[in-house]
C-alpha cells in the first residue's frame, strides 16, 4: 500500500500511487486522439466567438464577423417560401372564389393549402375528416348553418361565429326556461312538435303550434326550415348539432346553446382562409 | 506537463475544489446571464403586453400545478416549421411577466404559445374533461376535476402584490382589489364591474368560461388564461427587420 507511484513491471507504466483494497490504478496517459480533439475544440471555441455573437458589452454585445441573426434567417426563409408561392398567390388573390373552382390549377393551390391549414386549424373541433361532433357541424353534409355556398363559406371561416371578431355571425336564442319565457310543460309540448318535423310517427300535442309560432318562428320559420341567413337551424331535417332526442332538445330549448367558432382573420393569411373555403366547400356538401 | 501536474492538489483537497468549481461557475453565469438584465436588446420594445389579470393569474398558477409544462412549451422557436405551424415566432417580450416563463423544451403535446382565441371555450371544457372526446389521437390526460373544483383565489391579492415586488408594474389599486376583479371577470354583472374596467381596460375576455355560472372553478381560471395565450402583441405594429429586434 504504497503512496508512491511505483513502476508496474508487467505493463511498464508507472500506478497512480492509489490503492484500493489492494488494487493499484495504471497512470496512462490519455488517449492521444482524445487530447488532439480536446485541443482542437478549445481552439474552435475561440473561432466560434470570433465569427457568432458572444461576449457581452455595456448597452449590447459584440456580433461576431458573420454578423449572424436566427431572426434573420427565419425572416429570409419566410421570404423565400412566400416568394416562391407569389405567382399563385397572387392569381389566387385575384380570382374570385367561382374562378378558383373552375380553374383546375388553381383550384389545386387552393386545395393542397386548404387541406394542410384544416388539419392544423380546423380539424381540433370539426375532426380530422370533417364529420363533426355534438357541437362541431358536420361539413361532410348538405345542410349549413350560414349558408355553404364558397362565399358564404369563406365569410363564416372569416369573421367566425360569436367570435372576437367585430362583423362575427352571431344569434342569440333565448334560454327559454331560464329567461322564464316557457314553462317546462310549454317546453315538453314544443320538443315533441320539433320532433314530429322529421317523424311523422310523432304527433305534436294540440297548441304545440300556437307556442311554436309565437316564440320559435321568428327565427325557424313557420314551417321550422330555418334561415341561414340568421344561422337558424332547419328543425325538420334528421341533423342535429346538439342532438334530436327528447332530453337533448329540452336542454337546447330550455338553456340555449350559443357555440363559439374562432374568426380566422389575422391568424390565417388571406390566401389560406380561401384554400380553406375552397377545401371545405369541396367536402361533399358545398352548395 | 508541469501545469497538468498540479492538478493532484485540488483532486486531493476538496475544499479547494470547491472554491474553484464556485469561481469558474460564476465567471460562466456573469458572462451568460447577467448581461442579460441590463443589455437593451434583451427585451422588444412591442405594444400590447400587459400582465396577467388576477383570473388568468390563477389559471396560470393551476398550469404550474397541474405539471402542464411537461408536455406542453410555450416558445415557438425562429424556424420555418415552427412559424408556419404556430405563428409568429415568441418574442422575449411575450414572458416578461412570467414568473417563471414557461418556454420548455419537452413537446409531448403541441406548442401553447399562441393558442389563445384558436379553440371555443366550449372545446377546452370538453377537452380537459375528456381529451379523446375532441382530439380521438390524443394522449393527454383528462382533468374533468377541474370542472368541479372552487377557485380557491383567498389569496390572490398577494400573489398579484408578490408579483409586484419582483417587477411587474401592478399598480396598488390592482394588488388592492384582484379579488373582485377576479370575480369581475366572468360576470358582467358583478357590483364591481365598473371599478374592473376602469383597473384593467384592455382586457376583452369577460364572459363566463366554464360554462358553469354558478361558480367560479379553478377551470374558469384556467380557460381565461388558456385563451390569452399569445393574443397579446399587436405584431401588426411590430418593427420584425428592426436591427434592434435581431437575435
Amino acid at each position: 500500500m504504497s503512496k508512491k507511484p511505483q513502476l508496474d513491471e508487467e505493463t511498464g507504466v508507472h500506478t497512480t500511487g492509489h490503492a484500493w483494497d489492494g488494487i493499484k490504478e495504471l497512470n496512462n496517459p490519455l488517449p492521444r486522439w482524445w487530447v488532439w480533439t480536446w485541443l482542437v475544440c478549445i481552439i474552435w471555441g475561440f473561432g466560434y466567438m470570433v465569427v457568432y455573437p458572444s461576449w457581452p458589452l455595456i448597452t449590447s454585445y459584440v456580433k461576431g464577423t458573420a454578423d449572424y441573426s436566427q431572426r434573420r434567417t427565419v425572416m429570409k426563409e419566410m421570404a423565400d417560401i412566400k416568394a416562391s408561392r407569389a405567382p399563385m398567390v397572387a392569381k389566387l388573390l385575384a380570382a374570385n372564389l367561382q374562378e378558383i373552382q373552375n380553374t383546375p390549377a388553381l383550384q389545386e393551390f387552393a386545395m393542397a393549402g386548404g387541406r394542410a391549414a384544416f388539419g392544423d386549424n380546423c380539424a381540433g373541433c370539426h375532426g380530422i375528416s370533417a364529420s363533426g361532433a355534438k357541437g362541431y357541424p358536420d361539413l361532410n353534409d348538405d345542410d349549413w348553418l350560414w349558408g355553404g355556398t364558397l362565399e358564404l363559406i369563406h365569410e363564416t371561416i372569416t369573421v367566425g361565429v360569436r367570435s372576437i371578431h367585430e362583423d362575427t355571425r352571431i344569434n342569440d336564442m333565448p334560454a327559454f326556461l331560464d329567461d322564464e319565457l316557457l314553462s317546462k310543460q310549454e317546453i315538453g309540448q314544443v320538443v315533441t312538435l320539433v320532433m314530429s318535423f322529421s317523424d311523422p310517427k310523432i304527433t305534436a300535442p294540440k297548441g304545440a303550434d300556437v307556442l311554436f309560432e309565437d316564440n320559435c318562428a321568428s327565427c325557424h320559420g313557420t314551417d321550422g326550415k330555418g334561415s341561414t341567413e340568421l344561422g337558424s337551424p332547419n328543425l325538420t331535417d334528421v341533423k342535429w348539432l346538439y342532438g334530436g332526442d327528447h332530453a337533448s332538445l329540452t336542454e337546447t330549448i330550455s338553456h340555449s346553446r350559443k357555440g363559439v367558432m374562432p374568426s380566422w382573420h389575422g391568424r390565417l393569411s388571406p390566401a389560406a382562409i380561401k384554400g380553406l373555403a375552397v377545401y371545405v366547400h369541396s367536402l361533399g356538401g358545398g352548395q | 506537463m508541469k501545469l497538468l501536474d498540479k492538478h493532484g492538489a485540488l483532486e486531493k483537497n476538496s475544499i479547494l475544489l470547491l472554491i474553484c468549481i464556485l469561481i469558474v461557475v460564476s465567471i460562466g453565469g456573469l458572462i451568460e446571464i447577467a448581461p442579460l438584465f441590463y443589455l437593451n436588446s434583451t427585451i422588444e420594445k412591442v405594444k400590447g403586453m400587459r400582465p396577467y389579470t388576477p383570473l388568468e393569474l390563477a389559471g396560470r398558477d393551476i398550469y404550474l400545478r397541474e405539471g402542464c409544462y411537461n408536455c406542453h412549451s410555450q416558445m415557438i422557436r425562429s424556424t420555418r416549421d415552427e412559424v408556419e405551424r404556430y405563428g409568429h415566432y415568441s418574442l422575449a417580450a411575450e414572458s416578461m411577466y412570467d414568473h417563471p416563463f414557461q418556454w420548455g423544451s419537452k413537446r409531448t403535446g403541441p406548442d401553447l404559445a399562441r393558442v389563445g382565441n384558436k379553440y371555443s371555450d366550449l372545446w377546452h371544457q370538453e377537452h380537459m374533461a375528456a381529451p379523446r372526446a375532441v382530439v380521438p389521437q390524443s394522449i393527454m390526460p383528462g382533468y374533468p376535476f377541474l370542472a368541479k373544483t372552487k377557485l380557491d383565489y383567498r389569496l390572490i391579492s398577494q400573489n398579484l402584490r408578490a408579483h409586484q415586488i419582483v417587477g411587474v408594474p401592478y399598480t396598488d389599486e390592482q394588488v388592492k382589489n384582484a379579488a373582485s376583479d377576479l370575480e369581475s371577470q366572468v360576470n358582467e354583472d358583478h357590483d364591481n364591474f365598473e371599478g374592473f374596467e376602469k383597473r384593467w381596460p384592455t382586457v376583452v375576455a369577460v364572459r363566463d368560461f366554464d360554462g358553469n355560472k354558478k361558480e367560479i372553478t379553478e377551470l374558469d381560471a384556467l380557460v381565461a388564461y388558456l385563451q390569452m395565450l399569445g393574443t397579446l402583441v399587436d405584431f401588426d405594429l411590430y418593427e420584425e427587420d428592426d436591427p434592434h429586434n435581431q437575435r
